[in-house]
């Protein structure tokens, strides 16, 4: 699994395992489903080669999205488009089977079909088409290399780890060559350590996908480092989307401000000093039990503003600058600029006793122990590097 | 394939009233459930039987087992509690009596006669014997080991016809079912049978057929012997023999 | 644990009874007689017969019935399910009555072709698959309702038609009940008795299948019908027996592997299929 799979993917022939199709188009969908009880009623819009995170609790329609995206119900009305392929349009007659859609799926667990090789798995999609079997069977072979799957073509999938199946699933649904890449849940029900391997692995091979990509999950880590924007659904709609970093910066509900809000940095760890990536500051954690490459979070709460430098100085103490000021509910969030960009969550008393204003001067202090890490394997296809 | 019938539902029920007249008949004293085998041939004319034999001794239940003589007789040989056995043939009756199963020797009570049967409206055209050598035709009869099987076989023996056999019935009225639903087209039956077939089938005589005789006997099995004799008797009897002929048997 | 004694007995004792009265020193010689080989061949032919249409008509009949929604689903399941409860002999009549040469389908047939199904091969075939098919489209409408239908979504989302989805997808998910479902419908259809002699006659060599020439035999000859069941029930503890073993294997083969999430939701919907099997 340690495996460096930039090296791998770098070997690729340019045309594989999905080439650009200068003629595809991205999803374009309005999906309006009534499910007694709840309504769906929302758009995507995905340009190709960028991810989308649908992000939201349970019961929100998550789901219901993914059956109507890969044909499993039919909307009620709207319309959903691909690669400029009406796959639905609320009637009977506009409804595109679900083998007819070109989605490929990485579901939650995986589905693998476990009477079957891990080759027949990958290649199971390429067996009805018309090309060549050898045609197909250099594919196969071109996926299984990529994704470092040589040693377990034979196996089956009950024999796989969980990051091993992941491969061989996401291997299966690129197989297809398909106008969409449908991620449902990838990450979820694994542990911490084989999340973050996997989470890299993903971002990576999601950058070599040519087609628009929709990742559905209910972890905000997941959709801060693998998407370039966000939709939060809540009950059936969505109720804010953006990039990552403007969802932080400006949640739309608390709901949001909840789930994306967390001040997420990636650093080094030695010791307890955190060198912060791309950023010229050092921070101070209690947790000195990871050495190397960390991923960090910061409650918006655990940030105290100060008027003046405060005197028994905390361990991370410093200057900075306020950006903007945004009401949120019964708090306001502050953006802070330079040297570290960081959302603070304080009530409208506090700001007004300290008389806040965008460009006010301002101090921070975070204790040591509201810092957490955790391990963090750097993602290179993502230009975050070492 | 054993169907047991149960004549009377209402033994205990009656007993009162149909006290005094049972004292009229002169046969006062029976009790209990008479266990009466006997051949499918014997069906309707039995039933009959019991019936009026209930109705002469109000406290008897008289219970038929009705199937192919030679499966009766394998009952018999297995410990079944007959009380009475009436077969087809006096070959099986003799078997029943080498194995030390009766009571009594047994008598005659009736003679039948064999008749080819076909359906109604006659599709295969049958008009005698020989017919039933024709192939296209759908010929059913009795197995071989049962008296209207083994009788069929002498009949056709005799009269130089090799048939064209489609099926072998376990028993008459298998047989019988098959030519009133029109699936077969000629069979050889009692006389009885299509008397009792009431116009699904019709009879063609065999010239020269031989006769099936009927015998009964009381079984040592039996738990009611008294009744098994007044049984006996009574199907020997006037209305016994009466019931009998109506049914188409020949008198002894 | 007296009760459960009396129960096994149940089975046991005629097995005994059997083989005490058994003439063991003829059975070779009864055994080569014609009315046991001709009906030995015919048994094995019919039921194999049946067991293969039971199979053909019965998987799509088990798919239908639980995967469509159409009204009246349940009195077609009800019907599909009546020949297990139903006495054989009214089974037999039914059939006579609806594909006799008089019958509603067969009279049409039979005054067009002249082609009639009682008293041939093909009628013993229909009585037994008549009482068999109900075994099999029980056994696998079950394991199709437990089995986990996300591996199917995953097929057709690769691409693959129903058609394909099913052979290679649902097929093997559902083998060891399918196996278990052909079995039980041929081992139906190798006793089965009173709507083959109903429906398709007795005669030798033509319709006279093991059972039957049980019957008749113990009429005439009980030497060979204790023969030619001995036979029956040696036929049928050497495929039963074999099968459990299989599906025994089935079971507990592959407990070695490794635990992951993909393969607990994958080997649990085939536990789940086989479960359904027994």
């Amino acid at each position: 699994m340690n495996t460096d799979y930039g090296v791998a993917g770098a070997q690729l022939p340019s045309d594989s395992p999905s080439p650009t199709n200068p003629a595809a188009e991205g999803l374009v969908a309005r999906i309006e489903i009534d499910q007694g009880g709840l309504t769906v009623d929302l758009t995507l819009d995905i340009a190709p080669g960028t991810t989308t995170a649908l992000i939201g609790p349970n019961g929100a329609g998550k789901t219901t999205t993914v059956n109507a995206l890969a044909g499993l119900r039919p909307i009620d009305s709207g319309r959903i488009e691909l690669a400029g392929r009406v796959l639905d349009d609320g009637s009977a007659a506009g409804f595109i089977a679900p083998e007819d859609r070109r989605i490929g799926v990485v579901f939650q667990s995986y589905r693998l079909f476990d009477h079957l090789s891990v080759i027949d798995n990958i290649a199971f999609g390429l067996a009805p088409t018309r090309r060549s079997r050898r045609r197909a069977r250099a594919e196969v072979a071109e996926l299984v290399e990529a994704f470092d799957l040589g040693s377990l073509t034979n196996r089956k999938p009950s024999q796989l780890s969980g990051g091993q199946a992941q491969r061989v699933a996401l291997a299966r649904a690129l197989a297809i060559e398909p106008d969409l890449l449908l991620l449902d849940e990838p990450l979820a029900a694994l542990d911490v350590a084989t999340r973050s391997q996997l989470r890299r692995f993903l971002a990576q091979h999601l950058a070599r996908f040519a087609g628009p990509r929709l990742l559905i999950t209910h972890d905000p880590t997941d959709a801060n480092l693998l998407a370039d924007e966000i939709c939060i659904i809540e009950q059936g709609r969505v109720t804010q989307r953006g990039r990552p970093d403007e969802l932080r910066r400006r949640p739309a509900t608390p709901y949001v401000a909840e789930l994306v809000g967390t001040n997420l940095l990636v650093g080094f760890n030695q010791g307890g000093t955190l060198d912060i990536d791309g950023a010229d500051h050092q921070l101070q954690t209690a947790d000195t039990s990871i050495t190397g490459p960390v991923l960090i979070t910061i409650a918006p709460n655990a940030i105290a503003l100060h008027p003046e430098q405060p005197h028994g100085s905390p361990r991370n103490t410093w200057l900075t600058e306020v950006e903007s000021i945004e009401p949120l509910g019964d708090t306001t969030r502050i953006l802070l600029g330079g040297p570290l960009s960081l959302v603070a969550d304080i009530t409208p008393a506090s700001t007004a006793k300290l008389g806040l204003a965008p460009g006010s001067s301002i101090w921070a202090t975070i204790k040591a122990t509201e810092i957490q890490v955790n391990e963090h394997a750097r993602d290179r296809g993502r230009g975050i590097d070492r | 394939m054993a169907v047991v019938w149960l004549i009377s539902a209402c033994g205990g029920g009656a007993s009162g009233e149909d006290g005094a007249s049972g004292e009229d008949g002169g046969a006062p004293g029976l009790t209990g459930t008479l266990e009466v085998f006997a051949a499918a041939s014997l069906t309707d004319a039995f039933e009959t039987l019991g019936i009026d034999f209930e109705a002469k001794h109000p406290d008897v239940e008289v219970r038929l087992n009705l199937a192919g003589s030679s499966a009766l007789r394998e009952q018999l040989r297995e410990g079944a509690p007959a009380d009475v056995f009436a077969s087809a043939s006096p070959e099986v009756m003799d078997q029943v009596e080498e194995l030390g199963l009766l009571r009594s020797p047994a008598q005659v009570f009736a003679r039948n006669q064999l008749q080819i049967a076909v359906p109604a409206d006659n599709p295969g055209r049958v008009e005698g014997i020989g017919d039933l050598a024709r192939s296209e035709l759908a010929i059913g009869l009795c197995q071989a080991g049962v008296p209207c099987g083994d009788l069929a076989r002498e009949a056709l023996a005799d009269a130089g016809v090799t048939p064209s056999i489609d099926t072998n019935e376990p028993d008459v009225r298998a047989l019988l079912t098959k030519l009133a639903a029109n699936e077969l087209d000629a069979g050889i039956v009692y006389v009885t049978d299509i008397e009792a077939a009431a116009g699904a089938v019709v009879g063609l005589p065999v010239v020269g057929s031989p006769e099936a005789t009927y015998p009964i006997g009381t079984v040592v099995e039996g738990s009611n012997p008294e009744a098994a004799n007044a049984f006996v008797e009574f199907v020997l009897s006037r209305q016994g023999q009466n019931r009998l002929t109506e049914a188409g048997f020949v008198a002894p | 644990m007296v009760l459960a004694v009396v129960g096994a007995a149940l089975f046991v004792l005629p097995l005994i009874g059997l083989a005490v009265r058994a003439p063991w020193s003829a059975l070779g010689e009864l055994l080569g007689e014609p009315i046991v080989t001709d009906a030995l061949r015919l048994s094995l032919l019919s039921s194999l017969a049946a067991a293969a249409i039971s199979t053909v008509l019965g998987v799509p009949l088990a798919w239908v019935l639980s995967r469509v929604e159409f009204p009246g689903r349940s009195l077609v399941r009800a019907l599909v399910t009546l020949p297990m409860v139903l006495p054989p002999v009214v089974g037999g009549a039914a059939l006579l009555f609806a594909l006799g040469r008089r019958g509603v389908v067969g009279g049409p047939i039979f005054d067009a072709t002249g082609f009639t199904l009682p008293f041939s091969f093909w009628g013993v075939v229909v009585a037994n698959t008549f009482v068999a098919m109900p075994f099999l489209v029980i056994t696998v409408e079950g394991a199709l309702r437990s089995i986990d239908q996300r591996y199917e979504q995953a097929a057709a989302s690769l691409g693959a038609n129903p058609l394909r989805v099913f052979r290679q997808v649902t097929l093997p998910m559902i083998r060891p009940s399918l196996q278990a479902g052909i079995v039980l419908a041929w081992a139906r259809a190798l006793g089965e008795f009173g709507a083959t002699v109903t429906f398709a006659g007795n005669l030798q060599g033509r319709t006279q299948t093991l059972p039957l020439a049980v019957f008749v035999a113990l009429e005439s000859d009980r030497d060979t019908a204790m023969a030619i069941s001995l036979l029956l029930i040696a036929v049928s503890l050497v495929v039963l027996v074999t099968f459990r073993a299989r599906w025994w294997n089935t079971g507990t083969g592959d407990t070695s592997s490794p635990t992951s999430s993909a393969r607990g939701a994958s080997a649990g919907a085939a536990e789940r299929a086989a479960g359904a099997a027994r």
